[in-house]
Formats: structure tokens, sequence, C-alpha cells
């Protein structure tokens, strides 16, 4: 029960919205997200950046309907969530990957159950048999490279290690959207790039949508720049002449508002003190 | 003006919610059969040595403590169904909900307030499992099943605690401690026995997995939920056995 493909226009294409926010608000004892709007298409990336506390975590779980919002409408894949039950939303987000800030990682099950979680127990779609199960396992941490730690478990696993296992099970079921929250932080700046270089690769081989929450704004930069290559097996450097190639919007969020949404460009051209704290030239 | 109310209100209606769709998934797929044995493992088999032991004790020092009254009227041969009675009926039931209390209660509270906090439920829900169906319904299944069963161990170890005392220290013979004790036992006794033991299991799993849902704040949340889940489901431990009781003695 999807929007037909060309029903919604994006400005550069004819894909249909992934996820859209129509003025959403959402309090705990204090707002936390007030009159958030945005559009998202298929096929686009969307890094955002913002202080801590300024309710980034909060709106990717609003996204899911993992929180409620308290005014607003968010449209997941063309449909309202916000009044959705928790078993009617089950169909939506098993079409949605997602790499949880605290990790998320179950930590009483090893790390090939981690990853065959979500296709064990997604309520939609046919059931798989356990070889093929199995196999989407092996093949998603292949892809992460850890396709030795199937039996360990998430606590012996490094930092970055449990970071690769989120992402491993986030796209195992070949979501067309995968939200990551803080991907990299707390690594060293060598992990931090081989999980970018996965994530674009993810991106670029299955086409996905991607949302990606960052405190790196050269994680951004490499989103929007570089190409993972299928023929050669590795990212390429987009020329100047294209830089819109990936279609990446890059969204500064502040104290529960989008303070900025534009490409790269515009937001290396913007003036707004806030926002160019977050700009490395 | 009533704002300081809205708190405990909000929390109130949120563990009936709890409660309520806790119960609904006892009756309704997917059971997590798994999970119902591990718990059951955990709150069964892992509190049965303290159990025994508390259980020996209490009914140890109650046949010593009553002794003393009993003899002053001389009638020391009623102290088997003196303990039996408190046992069965108070004692067994409070004691071992207690200690479960203690151990289970605040086990699984941490567990799942640490569950919650490195974003696992989030992570349940998000891929496809609802974590009440998941965490809390095996929980309580479980220890429905085995606070009764732990609270007989707990009344039988109390009366062999009681024995040994009237037996090497009363010098009554066997027969003459265990035979009125029986006797004496009916059928309001062991129901109010059992269903003590039922409404406590049904608030220690369901105060313990609230709190620990419920946990923000990071590991000092987790230490918080631990505590709230043991001090309130023992206050509702003797708020409810007091009002058991008190429809059972009027039976
Ligand atoms: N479950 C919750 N209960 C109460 N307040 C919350 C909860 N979750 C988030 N908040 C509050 O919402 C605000 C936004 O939190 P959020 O986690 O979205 O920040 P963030 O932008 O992701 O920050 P960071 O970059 O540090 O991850 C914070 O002030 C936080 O205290
Ligand atoms: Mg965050």
């Amino acid at each position: 029960m999807t929007v037909p493909e060309s029903s919604l226009a994006s400005p550069n294409g004819s894909d249909a919205p992934v996820l859209e926010f129509r003025s959403v608000t959402l309090s705990f004892d204090r707002p936390v997200l007030e009159g958030v709007s945005f559009v998202m298409y298929a096929g686009e990336t969307r890094i955002v950046l913002g202080a801590a506390g300024s309710g980034k975590s909060v709106m990717l779980k609003a996204a899911m309907g993992l929180l409620p919002v308290d005014s607003g409408q968010v449209l997941l894949f063309g449909q309202d969530i916000t009044k959705m039950s928790e078993h009617e939303l089950f169909p939506l987000r098993s079409r949605v990957g997602v790499l949880f800030q605290e990790g998320g990682l179950f930590d009483s099950l090893t790390v090939g159950d981690n990853v065959a979680y979500p296709l064990e127990n997604r309520q939609t779609g046919e059931r798989l048999e356990p070889e093929a199960i199995e196999g989407k396992v092996v093949e998603a941490l292949r892809f992460v490279e850890l396709d030795q730690t199937l039996e360990k478990f998430p606590s012996e696993l490094s930092g970055g290690m449990r970071r690769r296992v989120g992402i491993a099970r986030a796209v195992v079921t070949e979501p067309p959207l995968v939200l990551y929250d803080s991907p990299t932080a707390g690594l060293d700046p060598i992990t931090a790039n081989t999980i970018m270089a996965l994530i674009a690769k993810e991106r670029d081989s299955q086409n996905t949508a991607n949302v990606i929450v960052t405190h790196r704004y050269q994680d951004g930069r490499l989103m929007a720049d570089f190409r993972y290559n299928p023929e050669k097996g590795r990212l390429e450097h987009l020329s100047k002449e294209q830089p819109e190639a990936t279609r990446t919007v890059f969204m500064v969020m502040k104290d529960g508002h989008i303070v900025f949404e534009g490409s790269m460009a515009d937001l290396e051209s913007s003036t707004d003190p806030y926002v160019d704290k977050f700009v490395h030239r | 003006m009533l704002d300081f109310l809205k708190a405990p209100v909000a929390e109130w209606q949120d563990f009936w919610h709890l409660a309520g769709s806790a119960f609904k998934n006892v009756f309704r797929s997917p059971h997590y059969w798994d999970d119902v044995a591990i718990q059951m493992d955990v709150i069964g088999i892992g509190s049965l040595p303290i159990v025994i032991l508390t259980g020996f004790f209490s009914g140890f020092v109650i046949t010593m403590q009553m002794s003393r009254a009993l003899n002053t009227y001389g009638a020391i041969g009623q102290v088997g169904p003196i303990v039996m009675i408190t046992l069965v009926r108070e004692l067994g039931p409070v004691l071992t909900a207690l200690l479960v209390a203690g151990r289970n209660a605040s086990g699984i509270a941490s567990e799942i307030g640490s569950m919650k906090v490195s974003e696992q439920i989030d992570a349940m829900r998000a891929l496809g499992t609802d974590p009440v169906q998941k965490l809390v319904t095996p929980r309580l299944i479980a220890t429905c099943f085995m606070l009764p069963q732990l609270t007989v161990v707990a009344d039988f170890v109390g009366m062999i605690g009681g024995w040994s005392i009237a037996y090497f220290s009363l010098r009554l013979t066997s027969p003459q401690y265990w035979t009125p004790a029986y006797q004496i036992l009916e059928t309001n006794d062991v129901v109010q026995g059992l269903l003590k033991p039922f409404i406590f299991a049904i608030v220690i799993s369901l105060v313990g997995c609230f709190y620990g849902i419920k946990t923000s704040g990071g590991t000092q949340g987790v230490g918080r939920a631990t505590t709230k889940a043991v001090v309130v489901s023992s206050v509702w431990i003797f708020v409810l056995t007091a009002l058991v009781t008190r429809i059972f003695v009027n039976l």
C-alpha cells in the first residue's frame, strides 16, 4: 500500500517521498521537537547535524513511531503513522533499517542471532527457511567484514565492531530506508572512515535512502562527494561538475528546530554562526 | 493546584496499561515459551536455596517463640497447629514473596532497565517484536507458576523447622506435632495460602517489569529502577496480604 512512485514529484526526479515530517511537535518535560517539517525522497542521503540534545535521536525515533508525537504528522512511505497502533506499525517498520546511538544489540544473543533477529521476527512478507536466514546473515556480516564473529557475543567485541554488527543488522533485510544514529561517534578516525565507507557502499549498491545523524562534518562530505563503484569495488570521488550526483541533503538542528536544510554548497556558504560551527572547510 | 498528583496518577495509569497488555498477551500469539522456561529456572530454581533456608528458620523461630507462651497455658501440644496456621496463611506466602521480590523484582527491573538504556527495547520494537510480549508476559507467567510452588516448599520446610524444635527441645513425639497440625488445616487456609502467592507473583513481576521499562537516565537510572521495584513490590505485598486476610477472616 505505498504511494505510486510518480504521484509525488521530487525536486530532481520522480521518486516518492520515503519520509515526511509535517510540523511535528514532541515534548517530554519540555519541548524537544518544535514544528519540524521536511520531506525526504527515495535515493536521498540526509545528513543531520546539530548540538547534543538538539533532538536528532528523538527525531529518528519519531520517524519509526517509537516515540509518539504530540502534534503534526509523520509520513513513512506515504502513510501517516501518527495514529497507528504498534501492530499496524510493524509492517512499515520492517522496511526501515536502524542503527541506534547506543547500539541496541541484544547482549543475550550472539552476533549471528542478532543479525538474524530482524529476519526471524519481521511480521510481514514471507517466512524464510533457516538456511536462507543463515545465508543472509553470513552475507550481511561479510559485508561489514565480520563473518568470523558469528558465534561471539556483542560484549566480546570492540566498539567499532559492535557498530558494524549494528549496521549488518540494520541492512540485512535490505530495507529501502536506513536510519543511522551517530555511526561514527566515539570511534577513532580510521574506524570511523571504514564505517562511513560501508554506509556509502550499502547506499550505492542497494540504492537505499539514508538518514545519517553525525557530529562529524567529514562524514557528510564523504557521503556527498563519494560514490561506491561496484565494478572497481571501491569508493570514487565525484568530480565538482556533478556534486548532486549522490543527492545529499544537509540538515542542521538546534533546540528542536531545523535551522538549516540544503546542499553542501549552501551549507558551506551559510553565514549563520550556529550552522557555521558544524562546517570544517 | 493538584499538580503534585499528576505524576503518581500518570504512573498508576501506565502501570495498569502495562498490566492490561501483559495479561492480554497471555492469551495471544506469539508465545515465547523459551523465555518462559528461562524465567522459570531463574525465578523458581534460582530462589529455591534461599527459600528453603528462610522457610526452615522461620518455622524454627516461631516454634521457639510460641512454645514459651503456650507453656504458660500448659498447651504445649498446640504448637503444631499454631505453627501450621501461621506459616500456611501468612508467613510462608509473605516471606517467600519478599525474598522473591528482593531477588527477582530487582533482577527483572535491572535486566529490563539495562535493555532500555542501551536501546535494546527500542530495537525490539523496531525489529518487529512487542517488548511486552517478549519480556513482560514470560516473566508474569513464570512468576505466577513458580511462586505458589516456592511457597508450598517454604511452608513444608518451615514445618520441619518447627518439628525440630518440638522434637528435640519441647520433647513432643512426631505424631504429637504433625497430627493436630494437619487436622487444623481447612480449605479456607489452603486457598488463602495459595491465592496470596499468586497475587504477589503478579505484583512482583509486573512491578519489576514496569520500573524496568520506565527506566531512563543511564546506569544511574537502572539503579533507581531496581530500588523502586523492590520497595514498591514489598510494600504492596504487605498491603495486599492485609487485604486478602481481611476478606478471608470474614468467610
Ligand atoms: N526518554 C526521554 N525522556 C525525557 N527526555 C528525553 C528522552 N529522550 C530524549 N530526551 C530529551 O530530549 C532532548 C533531545 O534528545 P536527543 O537524544 O534527541 O538529542 P540528540 O540530538 O540526539 O543529542 P546527541 O547528539 O547527544 O545524541 C534532550 O534534551 C533529552 O534530554
Ligand atoms: Mg542522539
